[in-house]
């Protein structure tokens, strides 16, 4: 007789998964806490960009704050794909949370026309910049917190402008791949225009994060999943990913620690901020 | 004096304002307050309770002598109008220069207060997320200590998570194990909560099983930072059956009341706990085990 041999299933190429409804509810309670108790700003301002990770983003603090508290701040380039702001629209009409649009080509162009050699890279910047201005000055106005909508992936592989991007000081969905960021939308009842479109930047024309990146975001969550578990490249090649893959990962995020970090700064006592005076942010 | 045959607990989940001591013991006076009518005979705050758990260098500001802490708790429960019963509660100390994560028991009379016991924090975590050895020392010493309800432990948080801690205190004659904890939640890809909650839940219950004590514990609520205290507080019976359990991120008070005589029937049933003590001895005598074996070695260590 043959016995059967129950072994543990293959190791997966997929990314992390997600329980979206303990996510959730955890993040909202975050963002109450952190706004309302805290730091006694029941309000926020986000830049709605017509992504899904700034989607996730508003309907997180919709349910978390009420949506007569939240603020989205549609800040177009005149030459921004026009769906950008179609799709953000699809997200104030479900949450009903409030919406201004402000365009901010006439501030990047103020600057830009004195460097006429500016390449996309850097238009690319200014614009990410520019909008921060925009996001924080909209904060005051409204005596709302900019909440942050960078995520774990993009953050990991340093995709995105730094001190701008990732400058609001509250961020709920920091800790979640971009694989993750979809599951929690599909939950949340983002629009589907949102979840199905190819995510982009919206820098340049018929740019795609997935292009710039030089790989899908499964893909890259799967491996980077890995990465962090402390996975050698040699390791996570053998559960099955391509060498060219994980060595563009592996590049990325060791090219970027700085990205994560505040400016460094240069230790010339043993009261140094951050070094020796460690004080945590919420005390 | 015998011992009574019943506990009436209650465990207040605290989301702390951070670093706000007074305000903090205004807070839970004001959950004393809900209490004082039909009064419980132990109340059981988590870790940090008054502070807030990720502190840094602001331990330092904090921390207060075990006295000092027992006298304002017991004060807050009498000026909530709290009678004689028992308060447990997890604070920074500052003993003479030296700082420890520790939690303390008092008993309060409604003219005065007693501390039973201190415990200081043993397992220190120092990795990740979590720093306390940078600020801290560790404590020594595991006690048991004799209650109105029986003798009883507290562990602080990791101290829980170690196996060996629950079991020494047990075969010392532990009968209740209080667990003041602060547990910054993770893990989102578990069914129904956070991982972290489950394993925290798993680990005691075991414990609770094993050695037919009651585990009461305490957990922290509130976001620090983005991290969140995963609160979830809740009693365990010598059965590992949960009697009762608090949300994860809402300041609550819990209570239940247990039957003391579950602590007897559960071990006649299930005698785990005396066959360990007959071969503990043994096993700790192993000469393979890592453990110091002279005066100059246990000083090394």
């Amino acid at each position: 007789m043959t016995l059967p041999i129950v072994e543990p299933s293959a190791a997966l190429l997929e990314p992390p998964g997600l329980n979206a409804a303990v996510t959730a509810d955890w993040l909202a309670a975050f963002l109450r806490d952190e706004l309302v108790l805290r730091r006694k700003i029941p309000r926020a301002v986000i830049g709605l960009s017509g992504g899904v990770d700034s989607a996730v983003t508003a309907f997180l603090c919709a349910r978390a704050l009420g949506p007569q508290n939240v603020y989205a701040i549609r800040m177009p380039y005149r030459s921004s794909n026009r769906s950008s702001l179609t799709d953000a629209a699809l997200v104030v009409e479900a949450t009903g949370i409030r919406c201004e649009t402000i365009d901010i080509s006439a501030a990047v162009d103020g600057y830009l026309q004195s460097q006429p050699d500016a390449d996309a890279r850097r238009r690319g910047n200014v614009m990410a910049r520019t909008r921060m201005v925009v996001l924080f000055d909209q904060s005051a106005k409204f005596d709302a917190l900019p909440i942050g909508t960078g995520n774990k992936t993009e953050r990991l592989l340093g995709y995105f402008t730094w001190h701008a991007d990732d400058a609001p000081p509250v961020n709920p969905i920091g800790d979640l791949f971009k694989s993750q960021v979809w599951a929690l939308a599909r939950y949340l009842g983002v629009p589907k225009p949102l979840i199905e479109k190819a995510p982009s930047a919206d820098l340049e024309a018929d740019q795609t994060d997935e292009a710039d990146l030089g790989i899908s975001y499964a893909r890259a969550d799967a491996i980077l999943a890995c990465l962090l578990e402390g996975y050698s490249d040699a390791a996570t090649i053998e559960r099955g990913f391509k060498k060219e893959e994980v060595e563009l990962v592996r590049r990325r995020v060791d090219s970027t620690h700085w990205k994560r970090h505040l400016p460094t700064t240069a230790m010339l006592s043993n009261t140094a901020i951050n070094e020796f005076y460690l004080r945590p942010v919420d005390y | 004096m015998a011992e009574a045959a019943a506990l009436r607990v209650a465990i207040v989940q605290m989301k702390p304002d951070k670093g706000q001591y007074r305000a903090n013991l205004r807070t839970s006076g004001e959950a004393f307050a809900q209490l004082a009518a039909d009064s419980p005979n132990l109340v059981v705050l988590p870790e940090a309770a008054m502070t807030g758990y990720f502190l840094e260098g602001a331990v330092y500001e904090l921390a207060v002598t075990a006295q000092d802490f027992a006298r304002d708790l017991a004060a807050a429960w009498r000026e909530a109008g709290g009678r004689t019963a028992d308060l447990v509660a997890g604070f920074f100390e500052n003993d003479d220069g030296n700082y420890y994560n520790s939690a303390v028991y008092v008993h309060v009379e409604p003219r005065s207060e007693r501390i039973v016991h201190v415990h200081r924090k043993m397992f220190l975590p120092t990795y990740g997320v979590f720093d306390e050895e940078r600020f801290l020392s560790r404590g020594r010493h595991l006690g048991v200590f004799e209650t109105a309800f029986g003798k009883m432990a507290l562990l602080v948080c990791e101290d829980a998570c170690h196996a060996i801690s629950a079991t020494l205190a047990a075969v010392k004659g532990a009968r209740v194990l209080i667990v003041p904890s602060a547990s910054p939640g993770r893990g989102i890809e578990a069914e129904g909560e956070l991982a972290s909650i489950t394993q925290w839940r798993d680990t005691l219950r075991l414990a609770a099983i094993e050695h037919g004590v009651f585990v009461i514990y305490a957990g922290l609520t509130g976001f620090e930072g983005g991290k969140g205290m995963t609160g979830s507080s809740f009693i365990v019976d010598p059965r590992g059956s949960i009697l009762v359990q608090a949300p994860a991120t809402e300041a609550c008070i819990i209570r239940a009341d247990l039957d003391l005589g579950a602590i007897d029937r559960a071990r006649a049933t299930l005698p785990l706990l005396g066959d360990l003590a007959a071969v503990l001895p043994n096993l700790l005598l192993d000469p393979e085990l890592p453990l110091p074996r002279g005066a100059r070695d246990a000083t090394d260590c």
